[in-house]
């Protein structure tokens, strides 16, 4: 009798494994890849980080309904599902990362530090370190992601609250204002001391300016310097219809990649990128025209990609698991547009950049598509008719790739199998 | 007569979704979604379909820059004023948003509009 159960768990939980891998969790993927998912409805599951060990961390947007706003998941029997879920934080946020030991999350003003036992467990959840606060936080473009170098350092977006640094925020015909003071404290890349408590603004720098929202950033081994996905202006059209047509809008700006050294300027709010002309045009609230260009001491994109798409996760995949070209490639995880109506919302879905010697090498092509839930090749029309939103990746131990939900709060665990 | 006022608010609906397309569909989304996070649903939100008329024809109006707590979430990104709009024009607004998709609120009239804007 005891055998039956035994017997009988093991068939279900086989039965499980099977259903979950043979629809890929709803996955579209290449060739070879599978997908399980790794978790479900853990709450607005922002961005994820992974230990040595396996352990997932993920930080959510909001306290989820157990009031917890830091999640941790343990997968015991390796079936590629959580099966340990506990949590703890009452603080909202976006970032989160794992140095070692070191687990850093941040809130919509400021960044904290875990230390994490043997087991990956923390020790005392009630009692991180404060490393950076006081970071502005005026409702938009408020959440804080991070990334650490080699060196022990934290980089944190700081996100402009504006979209294009107008006397009055989205108000049709206010102008830019010039200089754009936003940039003082917003709008950019922050650095601090990886360890150091209690910074504020005057303990860091402004590593690099002119971005008006970052989400996804990585620091990349290959070439030992940061890389960030930028949020490209809206409303081009519904401010200025005799420039721009509602298709215009709906393919302008371009998203953009960037890699960032030190003192570097993306060119926000003055210029966009624009796709299609591949140049930067001077923004229409500072005079521009559609045409003009501008930002001769702007950095052009290392990559770019199509309008509204909200790139907000970004890594560079250094696992071993996957094929050859997907090395020190970029994954990056489109959240969705919703700044494309009337036309059909893009995005939804993880891509990948092939990479060679720190430089891309070649098109960006869709990696993970269908977590929208819709069927076949239909759009998205209204955001909130996606089942999913990809927000944040991680990359575990083995190689697999993780990609994390903000909406109902959805993990993903998409392996390669030969 | 009945006929006749069938036809008015009928009217009114149509040039109250014309108006809606073009200045509020970008962030508030066809169906009225809004964008979580971001752009606060109208499609079944209290405060939409509720009796506090003056703060809808002020918002309209004016804009609105803090992060709007509603019906348990949260949205951050700043809502344009629309200063040149008549009355009318936002009688014909809220018509039409609070009786659309799942919302079946009371039409709103150029005079409520008008009594709502007076008060502070």
């Amino acid at each position: 009798m005891k055998n039956l159960k035994i017997f009988l768990a093991i068939v279900f939980s086989t039965m499980t494994i099977v259903s979950t891998a043979q629809n890929n969790a709803g996955l579209k993927l290449p060739q070879g890849f599978k997908a399980t998912l790794f978790a479900d409805t853990i709450g607005s599951a922002r961005h994820i980080a992974i230990t040595s060990n396996g352990v997932v961390f993920a930080k959510l947007m909001y306290p989820n309904k157990a009031g917890k706003s830091i999640i941790r998941l343990e997968d015991k029997n390796n079936d590629g599902v959580a099966d340990k879920i506990s949590g703890w934080g009452k603080y909202g946020g976006t970032g989160i990362f794992v140095k070692g030991k070191s687990l850093y999350a941040t809130s919509n003003t400021g960044v904290f530090l875990y230390q994490l036992n043997d087991n990956d467990e923390v020790i005392d959840t009630s009692a991180p370190k404060t490393i950076v606060k006081g970071l502005i936080d005026r409702n938009q473009h408020e959440s804080k992601s991070i990334t650490l170098d080699g060196q022990g350092n934290i980089y944190v977006n700081i996100g402009a609250y504006s979209n294009a640094c107008q006397e009055k925020d989205r108000m049709p015909g206010s102008k830019g204002m010039m200089p754009c003071p936003i940039l003082d404290s917003a709008g950019g890349i922050w650095k601090f001391d990886g360890q150091k408590e209690n910074q504020v603004y005057g303990d860091g720098i402004r590593y690099a300016t002119g971005l008006r929202n970052v989400v996804g950033l990585d620091w990349n081994r290959q070439t030992n310097s940061l890389f960030v996905t930028q949020h490209g202006r809206d409303q081009l059209n519904s401010f200025y219809p005799k420039l721009y047509t509602a298709d215009q809008n709906a393919e302008l700006p371009a998203e953009t990649m960037y890699e960032m050294k030190q003192g570097d300027n993306a060119g926000w709010p003055y210029v966009y990128y624009d796709p299609y002309q591949k140049k930067k045009i001077v923004s229409p609230e500072y005079g521009g025209d559609g045409i003009k260009e501008g930002g001769e001491n702007a950095i052009d994109p290392t990559a770019f990609f199509p309008a509204h798409m909200a790139p907000n996760a970004l890594l560079f995949y250094t696992g071993n698991q996957f094929p050859e070209k997907y090395k020190n490639g970029a994954f990056i995880a489109f959240h969705g547009s919703w700044n494309r109506a009337p036309l059909p919302q893009e995005g939804y879905f993880v891509a990948f950049v092939p990479f060679k010697n720190g430089k891309p090498n070649g098109e960006w092509e869709i990696f993970a598509n269908g977590f929208s839930g819709l069927t076949g090749d239909e759009k998205v029309k209204n955001p909130r008719n996606a089942k999913a939103r990809p927000c944040g990746l991680a990359q575990g131990p083995d190689g697999s790739l993780y990609v994390s939900d903000d909406n109902k709060g959805a993990i993903f665990k998409i392996s390669y199998a030969k | 007569m009945g006929g006749f006022a069938i036809n008015a608010a009928a009217q009114d609906l149509v040039k109250g979704k014309q108006l809606y397309e073009t200045r509020c569909l970008v962030c508030h989304q066809a169906d009225g979604g809004g964008v979580p996070n971001m752009n606060a649903p109208l499609d079944g939100a209290s405060n939409v379909v509720g009796t506090d008329i003056a703060r809808l024809v002020r918002i309209i109006k004016k804009g609105y820059s803090e992060r709007v707590a509603l019906d348990g979430f949260y949205y951050g990104n700043a809502m344009t004023a629309n200063p040149d709009l008549k009355d009318v024009d936002i009688a014909n607004i809220l018509s039409y948003i609070r009786t659309s998709w799942t919302n079946k609120a009371s039409t709103i009239t150029a005079a409520q509009v008008k009594a709502a804007g007076s008060k502070k």
